[in-house]
């Protein structure tokens, strides 16, 4: 693995870990705005964060 | 991605291709349908009773509902039946008691009358019987004494006189 | 916690993808140290000795760290014979080897077990094959492999239809499931009402699961019964694949590219072949925007249909593949780290972590059935929605 592989996996990660993280604390207030609707929110949560995941090692692998 | 492209093995592709193909159809048409329909028939079934329950429910307390009216419609019904009754009864009593007074009344008036008349009778029959008496009494007076005149009337008039006092 | 988990998944894809840095900084810590036992050394030479013979390299000896990243692969790619454990000092290989069907100027069947772990050439009919580093390729009675300038051997390969390691797990997985889901439909067999017994109560939430989390809001309740079957067969074959990946019985199944390309490519034949006119019509002529943009999006929208699936594929392939290799990688902690931390102390800590990891794996196994599944039913459910919808296209 070449050094700009690397830089570019790590910026991948960064990118991916925020986007994760918006998508985490959004959930949060969402669930702590309406806890009656956790499990909607959470499985909306998972889909986006999948989608996420997805594009990420999508990324990661088309770099590799 | 070279990596991955170089990793690609046709053979485990057509393998999992035939293997999904046979778990979709062969477990589709042997598991999945039967256990997918009778899930759906056991939920239709469960909600099925649960209506039915409410029906009956409702049947039910629709039926008390009616039971209690007949209820009271019977009470009511068996009491005028009974305030009838009564006064049948009271209406039948008084109807006996006028006409046995009246039927006793009828009857005392009858005794009275033939009373009446056999007083009657027996008073005539006596008088005559007392004019015959008196007769044959007056025949053997008038035979023994038409001999003497005075005598003769003074009798009479002292048989008379007797007779007035019965 | 979901959160957190993707984060650690992403983590362990870093880990994944940076092993290899962190290997050459412990081969150069470690060739300093020649402190490698002699029989490793001779156990080494041997296995290569093969290898050695045709390539024109300097004989090198292999690091603790070396081979434990050569194991992850080998681990990670497929193999011809199921192997369950090997002795190294010996060069003895505990397991059975499995069929080997090539179809070559006809269909050429024998057991793996002739190629010894590719260190015999096979002969079948006047033609030669080698096993080389978990491929079939053919070759001459020598044996020669010829490599190009990035040192991949350029020799020809049969067509190959052997059932591998995989194809065997997956044979087993699905017999598992057979007998499972056909023992779950047997109750049914005299009325809806018939409770399921045993281990079938366990698997009828889990159908209902997938019917009403997955099928339902995603397809709509008037279409879902059509492709429940598809989407029961998938959920279920990933999970149990994954779940048996985690056991020390070696599967990589999910792991391996061919086999998650092959799930993608059935929800996008699915997907397409199941799509209504509008679903077309949003593709290549989007309604409610003005002509140059129609025209515009619809290499984007064909783009977007073709992506789903390659990240389907992308996704489950990676999440398995990383898990398996941080797995590996803290179990190897007991013997790279044997001398800095002591036997007992390197085999606490890679005990404590891979245990840890391995709940985590079971987690992510569970996970990967459900984004798959719920995602396809997701395609599907777009594809044959009637109604105008305004969903994010990606």
């Amino acid at each position: 693995m070449e050094l700009p592989n690397i830089i570019g996996a790590g910026l991948i990660v960064i990118g991916a870990g925020y986007g994760l993280g918006k998508i985490g604390s959004s959930a949060m207030d969402a669930i702590a705005r309406q806890p009656e609707a956790a499990g909607k929110i959470q499985t909306a949560m998972i889909i986006i964060g999948a989608l996420l995941e997805g594009l990420a090692f999508g990324a990661l692998i088309l770099g590799k | 991605m070279d990596k991955l492209i170089n990793d690609f093995s046709f053979g485990l592709f057509f393998w999992q291709f035939i293997i999904l193909l046979v778990v979709v159809f062969v477990l589709g048409k042997f598991a999945w349908k039967p256990i997918v329909n009778a899930l759906e028939a056991r939920e239709e079934g469960i909600a099925d009773a649960l209506a039915a329950a409410e029906n009956a429910k409702r049947e039910m307390a629709n039926l008390k509902a009616d039971n209690e009216k007949l209820l009271v419609e019977a009470r009511a019904e068996r009491d005028a039946l009974l305030k009838e009754a009564r006064e049948i009864k009271d209406q039948m009593i008084a109807d006996a008691k006028g006409e046995a007074e009246a039927q006793g009344q009828k009857l005392i008036a009858q005794a009275k009358a033939v009373i009446e008349t056999e007083k009657a009778a027996a008073v005539s029959e006596l008088k005559n019987q007392v004019s015959s008496i008196s007769i044959e009494i007056a025949e053997k007076l008038l035979k023994d004494q038409l001999a003497d005149k005075e005598a003769q009337s003074k009798l009479v008039e002292k048989m008379l006189d007797e007779v007035k006092l019965n | 916690m979901v959160t957190l988990k993707k984060s650690l998944n992403l983590l362990a894809a870093v880990i994944f993808t940076a092993s290899s840095v962190f290997s050459y900084a412990q081969t150069n810590a470690q060739n300093l140290e020649k402190s490698i036992e002699e029989t490793e050394q001779s156990v080494a030479e041997t296995l290569e000795a093969a290898e050695e013979a045709n390539h024109e390299h300097p004989i090198v000896e292999k690091t603790q760290a070396q081979k434990v990243q050569d194991h992850i692969t080998h681990h990670l790619a497929d193999d011809y014979s199921f192997v369950f454990f090997s002795d190294e000092a010996e060069g003895k290989n505990y397991g059975f080897s499995l069929p080997v069907i090539l179809i070559d100027n006809g269909l050429k069947v024998f057991m793996s077990s002739e190629f010894d772990y590719g260190k015999k050439v096979v002969e079948k009919d006047g033609q030669f094959y080698k096993l080389y580093h978990g491929k079939i390729y053919k070759t001459d009675a020598a044996g020669t492999i010829d490599y190009d300038d990035t040192h991949h051997p350029t020799n020809e390969k049969p067509l190959d239809f052997s059932i591998t390691k995989n194809v065997a797990s997956l044979l087993f997985t699905t017999a598992l499931i057979f007998v499972m889901f056909l023992g779950l439909a047997k109750t049914y067999k005299n009325g809806a009402n018939n409770l399921p017994k045993g281990f079938a109560r366990a698997l009828e939430p889990m159908v209902l699961y997938v019917r009403d989390e997955m099928a339902i809001p995603n397809i709509g309740k008037d279409k879902y019964r059509k492709f429940m079957p598809y989407l029961l067969s998938v959920f279920f074959l990933i999970f149990l694949l994954n779940l048996l990946g985690l056991t020390p019985l070696g599967f990589n199944v999910t792991g391996s590219i061919s086999v998650t390309a092959c799930l993608a490519i059935f929800t996008f034949i699915i997907t397409q072949f199941s799509a209504n006119k509008d679903y077309w019509k949003h593709i290549f002529w989007m309604p409610g925007v003005p002509v140059p943009m129609k025209i515009m999006l619809a290499p984007i929208e064909i783009l977007g249909a073709l992506i789903k699936p390659f990240s389907l594929m992308v996704r489950l392939f990676a999440n398995i593949t990383a898990g398996h290799s941080v797995v590996f990688g803290l179990i190897a902690i007991i013997f790279v780290m044997k001398e800095a931390l002591g036997t007992g102390g390197a085999i606490g800590i890679g005990f404590f972590l891979s245990t840890f990891l391995v709940f985590l794996e079971i987690l992510v196994a569970f996970l990967q059935a459900f984004i798959f599944t719920m995602l396809s039913s997701l395609f599907i459910g777009m594809a044959v929605a009637e109604h105008e919808h305004d969903e994010a296209h990606h």
